[in-house]
């Protein structure tokens, strides 16, 4: 196993033994005593992709009924609980277990650690994902069906669902478990592990992403853990919380729904901001533009997100004042993100650009996520709120976000560091097929529902007037290519992992990779760092 | 140049919308916001085009950035990269106070809106409207008219799933109701929205309304619709199964004609009010007002 630089000043032990010898478990026992970061991390990433699909076909059972008007396939119930199980599944399922992969195999790497700090907590957290979501989804098959009160769970509509109720909240329960317990170990991994010489200042923008996640996720998931079991004690105990008959309110569940909720919106996109931040400078050839402002403005965001909450609930009859106030909190958060998009801008600005597969992900990222952007400070105008609210412009606004997103992000870091986990190139020309397909598919999918919404459909609904039928074809049609494009990438996924040509240590060698993931050999060594690794100007950021 | 283009663009834009066929919602475009028939709807749909507008001038000049970098600073170009430039403390204080300025500009008039929309003061009527699993109910506060609206029959049968009837054959499928709510014309209507079972919203486009019927609440709203019609809408906020058919439908009728309306409502239900004992409806005004 050749190291195949030493120009960098990392002390590279023979990492050479650890990749066959004992401390490697091997069989099932390898995956379900896990405690290395890498295997946890791929048991994330293949967990999540799982999720991605199945989520998919429940996407694809609504596009199919939305393809024409009239009810064709599915009774309006079961439509219902699609959306609803769509939304927990891609949220809770796909795209945050991605990101807990991506930190775990990623974190300790960037910062020069052998392992995650937590090492036996990564296992408890990852393996209680499988249950809560087998619990999820096994009450499609209790009486009444799977969860169809829509994902934000609202009493008292939440309130009538039968035995899948329970199922429900204990699966959110433990799917927050399992949250905080990443998020710890991402906190306790980054405070604790980085080698020596590598100040805060010094630490990857990805690392300094997930750090500050990790702090919402920690602040959010205990709120959203406490509406649910209030939820199920106004069901099963008599409590009440959210009845009016018994002095409860259900607009106070909203409160505190969206009090994690609003958070939640951040803690699926700030590790995919850090994600392109690590991307973009690499094929730009330059270093990341404005690294602090970066870092602050992600830390703004992070503040503004506890603060914003009612802008889900203009419709709800808030006071005057409070609409004034959430208006303009919400508007706010325009800045850092635009801080966000100047910077990664300016980045390309004067560079010298190649498009890999992660770079087209990025760069279709920055465009798409800013479309997003721009729906979202519509959104955030309470007067317009009003014709927005709870149509299909919504939908559009938050699959801008979170589909050519947060899931084009992840896209990119697994086309990214694919190479540095398999040790093998991957196929471009696949690669870049599935990009452009889902590029531009992406948009057929949802830009039309930027228009049935203005035109006045609704959300969650499964039938609509033949006004609403041309738009919605094209956004189904989209959707069905968009979702068999997916196909594509597990295939790139599945050869690479099985072999192709051999990715060096740096695997864009014509490139300028800043980070110490860099360092070691692909694939990367079981054990990452067993001694910290010596920090230079040329394995951190260069800006310091 | 650029001027005479934007006109030009205009034109065809506007030729594009005017072949487009007429919809089923009153004043409805296909893809943008109904522009209306009451004061506050116009302001709306005003806010949403300038923040609309607004939004496409950042997009020209950020998009316009960014491709131009895609072209300019391709390697394949023989771009060299300026490792150099890493931070500017004089353009980051620079891109983020013009957004705050531009934030201001639109809060602006958003505010004066919001402030429009929220006054239900001075309003010459009121209407009780409350959301029921799968209906609307609606009382005339002080008059003794109250009735139920639901999806009407036609919609109601093509919508079954294996009914054999198209629903292009359908006029307003999912959109008509069996009895409309009824008002007059250039009259402040205070609205007062509830539930009665779970969370439903009242929306009607063209009045750019939408309020939540929340069980234990009553929230306000007002609309003075100046033109007389027909209008469309639905709830808003998911309700159960049916959430998708319980639409909502308004006409709006001329003072006179809607005074001819009230009476007739008014003999109809005086001699039932005599004999059924539910709809009481002086007693049932009166515990809701406020
Ligand atoms: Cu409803």
């Amino acid at each position: 196993m050749a190291h195949a630089h030493t120009h960098d000043g990392v002390n590279h032990l023979d990492h050479s033994h650890d990749d066959h010898h004992h401390d490697k478990p091997t069989g099932i026992g390898r995956w379900l005593y896990a405690t290395n970061h890498k295997d946890i991390g791929t048991m994330y990433l293949v967990f999540s992709l799982i999720m991605f699909f199945m989520g998919g076909a429940m996407a694809m059972v609504i596009r199919a009924e939305l393809w024409s008007p009239g009810l064709q396939f599915v009774d309006p119930l079961f439509f219902n609980s699609m959306t609803t199980t769509h939304a927990l599944l891609m949220i809770f399922g796909a795209v945050m277990p991605a990101f807990v992969g991506l930190a775990n195999w990623m974190i300790p790497l960037q910062v020069g650690a052998p392992d995650m700090a937590l090492p036996r907590m990564n296992n408890y957290s990852f393996w209680i994902l499988p249950f809560a979501f087998t619990l999820l989804l096994s009450s499609f098959f209790t009486a009444g069906g799977g969860p169809a009160g829509g994902w934000t769970m609202y009493p008292p509509l939440a309130l009538q669902a039968g035995t899948s109720f329970p199922l429900m909240i204990f699966a959110i329960h433990l799917m927050g478990a399992s949250s905080i317990m990443g998020a710890i170990n991402v906190i306790v991994t980054i405070m604790n592990m980085r080698a020596p010489g590598l100040t805060l200042l010094k630490l990857p923008i990805f690392c300094w992403a997930w750090l500050i996640t990790a702090y919402l996720l920690i602040a959010v998931m205990p709120v959203l853990a406490g509406a649910v079991t209030m939820l199920l004690t106004d069901h099963y105990f008599g409590t009440s919380f959210f009845n009016p008959a018994g002095g409860g309110d259900p607009v106070m569940y909203q409160h505190i729904f969206w009090f994690f909720g609003h958070p939640e919106v951040y803690i699926l996109i700030l590790p995919a901001f850090g994600i392109v931040s690590e991307i973009i400078p690499t094929f730009s050839r330059k270093p990341l533009f404005g690294y602090e402002a970066m870092i602050y403005a992600t830390a703004s965001i992070a503040f503004l997100s506890f603060i914003v909450w009612a802008h889900h609930m203009f419709t709800t009859g808030m006071p005057l004042a409070g609409q004034m106030f959430f208006m303009m909190s919400t508007m706010l958060i325009a800045v850092p993100t635009g801080v966000k998009v100047f910077n990664w801008t300016t980045t390309m600005w004067k560079g010298s650009l190649t498009f890999e597969p992660p770079m087209l992900f990025s760069l279709a990222f920055l465009f798409l996520f800013t479309i997003g952007g721009f729906s979202g400070l519509m959104l955030a105008i309470a007067p317009a709120d009003f014709q927005y609210q709870d149509t299909y412009f919504v939908v559009a606004h938050f699959h801008y976000v979170l589909v050519s997103g947060a899931v084009f992000a992840i896209m990119a870091s697994v086309y990214y560091w694919l190479p540095k986990w398999t040790g093998h190139m991957y196929s471009m020309a696949l690669a870049k097929t599935h990009f452009w397909l889902s590029a531009v598919f992406v948009n057929v999918l949802f830009f039309p529902q930027h228009f049935l919404g203005l035109a006045g459909m609704p959300r969650r609904i499964p039938d609509y007037n033949t006004q609403f039928t041309d738009w919605n074809r094209v956004s189904s049609l989209g959707g069905f290519v968009f979702g068999l494009s997916q196909i594509l990438f597990v295939i790139v996924i599945i050869q690479c992992v099985r072999g192709g040509p051999k990715a060096s240590a740096k695997v864009w060698d014509d490139a300028t990779p800043e980070g110490l993931e860099w360092t070691v050999d692909s694939p990367a060594p079981y054990h990452s760092f067993e001694t910290p690794p010596v920090i230079t100007e040329e394995n951190t950021h260069p800006s310091h | 140049m650029f001027d005479v283009n934007g006109k030009k663009l205009t034109a065809v834009l506007a030729g594009l919308v005017a072949t487009l066929p007429a919809w089923g919602y009153q004043n409805q475009s296909s893809y943008n916001m109904t522009q209306g028939v009451t004061p506050v709807a116009h302001e709306v749909y005003a806010l949403h085009m300038i923040i609309f507008w607004v939004c496409v001038a950042i997009a020209v000049v950020v998009f316009g950035a960014m491709i131009y970098s895609l072209i300019a600073f391709r390697r394949s170009n023989g771009a060299v990269a300026d490792r150099t430039l890493t931070h500017s403390t004089k353009v980051e204080i620079i891109w983020t106070t013009i957004p705050v300025f531009i934030l201001i500009a639109m809060a602006i008039p958003a505010a004066k809106t919001l402030i429009m929309m929220e006054d239900t003061r001075n309003s010459e009527m009121s209407i009780k409207i409350t959301g029921h699993q799968w209906q609307w109910q609606y009382e005339y506060l002080g008059e003794g008219v109250m009735f139920y609206s639901r999806l009407s029959q036609n919609s109601n049968e093509a919508r079954q799933r294996g009914s054999g009837i198209d629903p292009a054959t359908v006029k307003d499928y999912l959109l008509s109701v069996d009895h409309p709510l009824v008002v007059p014309v250039d009259t402040k209507i205070r609205v007062l929205i509830t539930g009665n079972d779970v969370i439903h919203a009242w929306w009607v486009p063209d009045f750019a309304i939408k309020k939540d019927a929340i069980p234990g609440f009553v929230n306000e709203s007002w609309f003075k619709a100046e033109k007389v019609g027909h209008y469309l809408g639905q709830c808003a906020e998911l309700c159960g199964r049916d959430h998708g058919f319980m639409p909502i439908n308004v006409d709006v009728l001329s003072k006179e004609d809607y005074a001819k309306w009230l009476a007739d409502k008014k003999a109809a239900a005086a001699p039932a009010a005599a004999t059924a004992l539910n709809v009481s409806a002086p007693a049932a005004t009166a515990a809701v007002a406020p």
